[in-house]
């Protein structure tokens, strides 16, 4: 097998990116409709906010932690973006974009420097932090909610207008996750997220900066959620005191369907975010099919189940090759009558 | 010789009381003395009622979800499967069935969804943080399939006044004898018996629990299983008290039983842990919650409390520790002049 096919075979986001053009390419041949442009649109518009949050997340779990808070965090920023617009009618959109992701970068690092200095499973942290903040943003936002109407059409127009047929905000999406994805891959800070993820303590004894690099993740993590809430609330019409209630779920869900390890060490942001376009695709795609409506839920837990089940089948094979391999080299060794 | 061996027993049980749960009821003593005190209508039989009546689901979610993560898995898909278990029971009623067939079908799916949990989890071997994420989905999507939008409350007068009634005027609810014996039983099954050593040892480490002879994939399948029943049972319970089955019926309510289970000591990592300590920590954030309800505080806002008290929980335990090192430190530094 050529060099290029065995890598291929080998990544880990490709039994999802192969899930996903094999559900768009029959969904396309039964019903001709789901792939006109409108419905395109509404199929990337509604990918974008979970896809932002997914490769967020997958940077999160990737070092070995989880941020359970980010759905809390989106609601906050969202809510704040409403906020800024209903008292501030002529504040510039760059300005409330950098306040979503102010708010939301400063709740990351809330979660970060806890679990960093605390030295307690991000699980329970963020676990907490996700009741703290959204009982937040129930005691500021009571039963306010702001309505599209409060804000300018330039900053509601940003998840309507297209650009090459995609919309803005997907545009901004794809750049945040194309970013991530590099940093992640080809920058040595990138790649100690592995190397954390893989084994903390291994990390720490090479001299990697594990708690920086930790609180670097749930603060980005927590900016992009921030990010997410801006644009949660130029998509949607209402942002108030529930807004993005139980979204977490959700957004782990698609990282782990997008072949990210739940242990961290491997996985990439582009898995990710394949995953959440997958895992959002499916229900328009089983609406197309004219499934009905009742059974849409049951087979996306179904496709994640099956994720996860083909994930672990492909691991243990690598780790199989992997000791066939160790094997195979050390035997020229044993012929020479060295041991070990 | 008897007074020898009541003293080894007494000492024994004196071992086993953690500090952390006596300071935890120490805490809930006082919040109960301070909101009886200061809240003219806390102390009463009313409140008794509606307090355990509402902490019931969580309580019982508690218990088998102690046992799971002691064991160092977790199950997220509990609330999923008290939903599956009210729409099978609210959809069997819908179509006129006895009632009897429709409580026990309801449980059964429980235990059903559970033995898939524990299926995936033991003999798959899928880590239970990914795999009941998947089931949480399925789940929750199964019950919408079974019961679809409709929302069913024509339960038989019997069932749902037995279930809302209360011991006398005490306004203890019948039901909480039921929660007692379940408690009971878990406190058996995990402190008193080997199965329940055996978990905390799979916690520590799974290969060090093989050795010593505990069956863990055995042990783990049915732990799933036994929650699974428990989640059919807080189905029944919840259609009942609430006089309503849903598709969404407990929709959420996972992450509040983990919390209250955290709270309550029990180490994410696995291997530690005590069902007293969570019991008493399912009851500190009902109280509180409780009594600001009574100020007229939404419950939305109270959610707050149940977030920091998790947090400071396990937290403050950690930065105590390491404040006291320093101080250690910088004490023994002061001690040794400088050679």
């Amino acid at each position: 097998m050529p060099v290029f096919l065995t890598r291929l075979s080998r990544l880990r986001e490709l039994p999802v990116a192969v899930a996903f053009v094999t559900l768009v390419a029959i969904t396309a041949t039964l019903n001709p409709r789901f792939l006109l442009p409108q419905s395109v649109k509404d199929l990337l518009l509604n990918a974008t906010i979970i896809a932002i949050l997914a490769a967020g997340q997958a940077m999160v779990i990737i070092s070995r932690n989880v941020d359970l808070s980010v759905g809390s965090i989106l609601g906050l920023s969202g809510f704040a973006t409403g906020t800024l617009f209903a008292v501030f009618p002529d504040i510039p959109i760059v300005l409330v974009f950098l306040a979503g992701i102010s708010v939301g970068a400063a709740l990351g690092a809330f979660n970060g420097i806890l679990v960093v200095t605390a030295g307690v499973p991000s699980l329970v942290i963020t676990l907490g932090s996700l009741y703290v903040f959204r009982g937040i943003n129930n005691a500021w936002a009571g039963g306010t909610e702001h309505f599209s109407g409060d804000r300018p059409k330039e900053f509601s127009n940003l998840s309507v207008d297209t650009v090459f047929g995609l919309p803005i905000i997907t545009l901004l999406a794809f750049t945040v996750i194309a970013a991530m994805a590099i940093y992640l891959a080809k920058f040595r800070s990138g790649r100690d997220f592995y190397a954390i993820g893989s084994d903390p303590e291994a990390a720490r004894l090479f001299g990697i900066p594990v708690g920086k690099r930790v609180l670097t993740a749930f603060v980005i993590n927590g900016a992009l959620a921030g990010l997410a809430g801006v644009l949660y609330a130029s998509r949607f019409s209402s942002v108030g005191a529930r807004t993005g209630t139980g979204l977490e779920l959700d957004v782990v869900a698609a990282v782990v369907v997008g072949g990210v390890a739940i242990f961290g060490g491997s996985g990439t942001v582009v898995g990710a975010a394949i995953g959440a376009f997958l895992l959002t695709t499916i229900t328009s795609a089983l609406t197309a099919l004219r499934v009905d409506k009742f059974w849409q839920q049951a087979v996306v837990g179904a496709l994640i189940i099956s994720a996860i089940v083909i994930d672990r089948v492909s691991t243990l094979r690598n780790a199989r090759r992997l000791r066939l391999d160790q094997a195979r080299d050390s035997v020229p060794a044993l012929e020479k009558g060295v041991t070990q | 010789m008897t007074a020898l061996s009541s003293e080894i027993g007494a000492s024994k049980i004196w071992q086993r009381i953690n500090l952390r749960d006596v300071a935890m009821l120490g805490v809930l003593l006082i919040v109960i003395v301070i909101n009886s005190f200061a809240r003219d209508n806390f102390a009463s039989t009313t409140t008794v009622g509606y307090l355990l009546l509402d902490v019931i689901p969580i309580m019982m979610l508690a218990l088998p979800m102690a046992f799971i993560i002691i064991s160092a898995e977790i199950d997220l898909s509990v609330a999923s499967i008290v939903g599956i278990s009210a729409a099978t029971i609210g959809a069997l009623v819908l179509r006129e069935e006895n009632m009897v067939v429709a409580a026990v079908s309801g449980v059964g799916v429980g235990v059903l969804a559970g033995a898939f949990n524990g299926f995936l989890v033991a003999y798959l071997g899928l880590p239970s943080l990914a795999a009941t994420i998947g089931t949480l989905a399925l789940y929750r999507g199964l019950a919408l399939v079974i019961i679809g939008d409709a929302s069913v409350g024509s339960f038989p007068e019997t069932w749902t006044s037995f279930v809302q009634g209360k011991l006398g005027a005490t306004g203890i609810p019948t039901v909480t004898i039921a929660v007692l014996f379940f408690i009971a039983l878990a406190v058996m099954l995990l402190h008193y018996s080997p199965f329940g050593r055996g978990l905390f040892a799979l916690g520590h480490s799974q290969e060090a629990a093989r050795f010593v002879g505990v069956k863990v994939q055995h042990a783990k399948f049915w732990l799933f299983v036994a929650s699974g029943l428990v989640a059919g049972l807080v189905g029944l319970y919840w259609a009942l008290r609430y006089g309503s089955a849903r598709s969404d019926s407990a929709a959420g309510l996972e992450l509040t039983v983990i919390a209250a289970v955290l709270l309550g000591g029990v180490s994410i990592f696995g291997g530690r842990g005590s069902i007293p300590g969570v019991v008493v920590a399912v009851l500190l954030v009902a109280t509180i919650t409780y009594g600001f309800r009574l100020q007229r505080i939404s419950d939305v806002v109270l959610v707050i409390i149940t977030g920091a008290l998790l947090i400071a929980s396990v937290t403050a335990p950690n930065y105590y520790q390491k404040i006291r090192e320093r101080w250690r430190f910088i004490s023994r530094a002061k001690d040794s002049p400088a050679s």
